[in-house]
């Protein structure tokens, strides 16, 4: 088995196991947890039915991780901390220590070397992201950059926990939505077809499956300069960018078309209603490198009616529920626009057939 | 050679400001790290990803590029610029599977840092919106040069194309008194029963697996994965009454209103009052286990001990009939066993096997059964309807029953087997 060119066969090992790499404390105290308390933003204690307790802190940063910030975050774990690094799902960094002593000091090593503490609660966390101009094969603006100009706007809403409840911000780079749903989001929306380079089409696509992804049928195999590519029907098409994943000569993005839209009213919960999906409210906004100030000023305009006119633990569908969608456009200053009313499969049921109406 | 350094005026902007600047950790490995390759490659990125902000326009394209032995797993890059930007032209991103919870000791970060430097360009994300860990940045002969340091101790490639991706779960009974689920358990017995499918993409298109330990959710699974499994609880929630005494309390005078209009009020289904002695009652019957008076009351009120799970099926994003939903097909399920694990793995394995069989290319679970149909579905997986799995019954009349007299002695049946176990 020395031979060196022989490839070497994967160890198909999966997910590890994660109890090796969670601090001890947590570890013990597994499924035993007793209840929870929140001594300032950016901090969490729990306390298990043993009397043990974990004091967690709360860390954001650029998600972009260079080795050396890498390097730095682990120094700081192995100095301030118990040696451990838990990640949330929207990828905050969270230093877990079991001796209470250690959390003031953990945090100035946090906040010296530049990072933010904050993020609990009913503070505006960290924007989830997508991968963007930097990584993604079809994006129509960048991630990183939209996140790094907004949270340097809402940094004190992090650090703070003055909102009614918890604010989830998400972006996406197209129409795709990996960036999920949110109480708000801020994704591209395309507002023009593709521009096909039919040239390329035969060589680069599977035709039948570019037809099949077209989410309208505005699609169709077509004989063009002589070569077998495709064409779409502009009067049907929707703009959404389906096509161009599959089908990289259908150039969907647009430096002056493809514009960001922002949804608000997703919630993942289950507290008090059922989830929700976001629903449109704001689009034709520049998306507009490297700063994307138009965005970020809608993004703060919800979040100021929302602060001022929600009721403790209300979420941002939660609050539009009980004042209305016609409150919601009056107090935002958003135009109501005929896109905002739903014409997709099952768009009777969002529409109001009832004289439930606020005056 | 020299590096060449690009001038990034665009970029530059994103240093500004008090939040930490991914734009500052790029150019800190061109500038200082001690590894040339690394210096020439991250300058070549920002080049490009200036010109992409200058141009409002992507240039990376996909294309083909795996480890020995998978078919998935590494997220392809060739730049369409590479002549301009060509120190970056090869820029793949590898998936790894992140532990069960996204636990990690400084020194595993540590170790995974220094492979990545070895081989790749330093940049790393934990962790994507499908939850793998993100190595952004090798050459195709680097992928797999990586992916044998890292997989000698202990780490393998996430999901990538059409096929079981790498699962999510929160950080659930580790650190969470609202958890009613082993999510580490759940996480790790439902996705590495399907490596094989996690490897070699061959399915019509994705499937997620995600574990929230309670109805709040945190893992966004309902939304977001095809199979959904919720911590919940069947018997009575647990009620401290001194300690709910307290929260009256510490709201001073206006502690009784505060709580009724912010936690009484907003139950969705009327099932707490405030008795006259400022105690809490509840009526456990009609509790839907929202989680909402758990939340606001973390130290006085706790789900039951009768844990188990609820399990939903069909959550998705947008492409390509809009965003879907998980809908409950396992209203309650207890998991306490081997066995009963066992037997939601082979629930998993039947809800896979026959989306392969039946779903078209590139339809998600969800599609297929908003296609098909929820009953055809269930049919196709073994499984029995459950008045728990609709938001109410049929509106429309615009149906075949001839079948109703059978199906309601089903129904009967199963309430008399259940009755008597």
């Amino acid at each position: 088995m020395s031979d060196d060119n022989k490839p070497r066969s994967p160890i198909e090992s999966g997910c590890p196991d994660g109890f090796q790499y969670m601090h001890p404390v947590m570890r013990k105290n597994y499924g035993a947890w007793k209840f929870h308390e929140h001594p300032k933003p950016g901090v969490l204690r729990h306390v298990g039915y043993s009397g043990d307790e974990i004091w967690t802190v709360r860390v954001g940063t650029q998600r972009i991780l260079d080795v050396f910030t890498l390097r730095e975050l682990c120094d700081i774990g192995d100095e301030y901390a118990d040696g451990y690094i838990h990640f949330t799902i929207r990828s905050n960094v969270e230093y877990m220590v079991a001796d209470p002593a250690k959390v003031e000091p953990l945090i100035k090593a946090v906040t010296d070397a530049g990072y933010i503490v904050g993020g609990t609660k009913n503070s505006v966390t960290m924007l989830s992201h997508t991968q963007g101009w930097l990584h993604c094969d079809i994006p129509g603006t960048d991630a990183s950059g939209v996140v790094k100009s907004m949270m340097d706007e809402l940094i004190d809403e992090f650090r703070e926990c003055n909102m009614p409840n918890r604010v989830h911000i998400t972006t996406s780079c197209c129409q795709i939505n990996c960036g999920g749903q949110g109480d708000i989001a801020i994704n591209v929306q395309h507002t023009k077809p593709p521009k096909i380079n039919h040239d390329l089409v035969s060589n680069v696509c599977e035709r039948p499956s570019v037809v099949a992804r077209c989410p309208v049928a505005a699609i169709r195999p077509a004989m063009v300069n002589g070569k077998p590519s495709l064409e779409v029907d502009e009067k049907k098409c929707i703009c959404c960018g389906a096509c161009f994943p599959p089908c990289p000569p259908m150039q969907i993005n647009d430096a002056e078309h493809s514009k960001l839209a922002v949804w608000v009213g997703g919630n993942h919960s289950n507290a008090r209603s059922k989830p929700t999906f976001q629903k449109l409210v704001a689009a034709g906004i520049p998306n507009n490198p490297p700063r994307w100030p138009e965005a970020t000023a809608i993004v703060k305009n919800i979040l100021k009616a929302y602060k001022e006119d929600a009721k403790d633990w209300e979420r941002i569908n939660d609050w539009i529920e009980r004042i209305g969608w016609p409150r919601f456009f009056e107090v935002t200053n958003l135009p109501f626009t005929k896109y905002h009313i739903d014409n997709w499969r099952g768009a009777r049921n969002s529409l109001n057939a009832s004289t439930h109406i606020r005056f | 050679m020299a590096k060449k350094i690009y001038e990034t005026p665009m970029l530059d902007e994103l240093e500004n400001g008090p939040w930490p600047s991914f734009i500052s950790g790029i150019k800190k490995l061109r500038d200082d790290h001690p590894d040339s390759r690394i210096q020439e490659v991250t300058s070549s990125l920002l080049g490009q990803l200036e010109h992409s902000y200058e141009t409002r326009k992507g240039y990376w394209k996909g294309g083909t590029v795996s480890v020995f032995g998978y078919g998935g797993g590494i997220i392809p890059r060739f730049s369409e610029v590479g002549s301009a930007f060509p120190e970056s032209k090869e820029f793949h991103t590898i998936r790894v599977q992140p532990p069960a919870g996204n636990h990690y000791t400084t020194s595993m970060l540590r170790q995974l840092g220094d492979s990545w430097e070895k081989y790749g360009s330093g940049l790393q994300t934990f962790h994507g919106q499908t939850g793998n860990i993100m190595f952004i940045g090798t050459t195709t002969e680097n992928t797999q040069h990586f992916f044998d340091d890292i997989n000698s101790y202990g780490w393998d490639l996430g999901g990538a194309g059409p096929c079981v991706r790498t699962a999510m779960s929160c950080v659930g009974a580790s650190r969470c008194e609202m958890s009613c689920a082993n999510e580490h358990g759940i996480h790790r017995h439902l996705v590495n029963n399907f490596t094989d499918d996690v490897h070699r993409p061959a399915l019509p298109y994705k499937f997620k697996f995600k574990v929230s330990g309670c109805p709040n959710d945190c893992q966004n699974a309902i939304e977001r994965a095809d199979m959904a499994i919720i911590g919940t609880w069947r018997d009575d929630m647990k009620v401290d009454q001194e300690e709910f005494k307290n929260y009256l309390a510490a709201k001073g005078e206006n502690g009784r209103q505060y709580y009724m209009d912010n936690m009484i009020s907003r139950c969705p289904t009327n099932a707490l009052s405030i008795n006259d002695d400022d105690t809490l009652a509840v009526d456990n019957r009609n509790c839907v286990r929202c989680m909402h008076c758990l939340n606001v009351m973390p130290k006085a009120l706790h789900p039951g001990d009768d844990h188990g799970v609820t399990v939903l099926v069909g959550g998705k994003r947008t492409l390509k009939i809009g965003d879907l939903m998980g809908t409950v097909v396992i209203p309650f399920k207890k998991l306490e066993t081997e066995d009963d694990y066992e037997e939601l793995v082979e629930l998993a394995e039947e809800m896979i096997d026959f989306w392969a069989e039946n779903g078209l290319e590139h339809e998600r679970t969800g599609e297929m059964i908003e296609r098909i149909g929820l009953v055809n579905y269930l049919e196709g997986i073994g499984l029995e309807v459950d008045p728990n799995m609709v938001g109410n019954p049929r509106q429309s009349s615009y149906v075949r029953m001839d079948g109703w007299d059978e199906e309601a002695e089903k129904w009967f049946e199963r309430k008399a087997e259940a009755a008597n176990a």
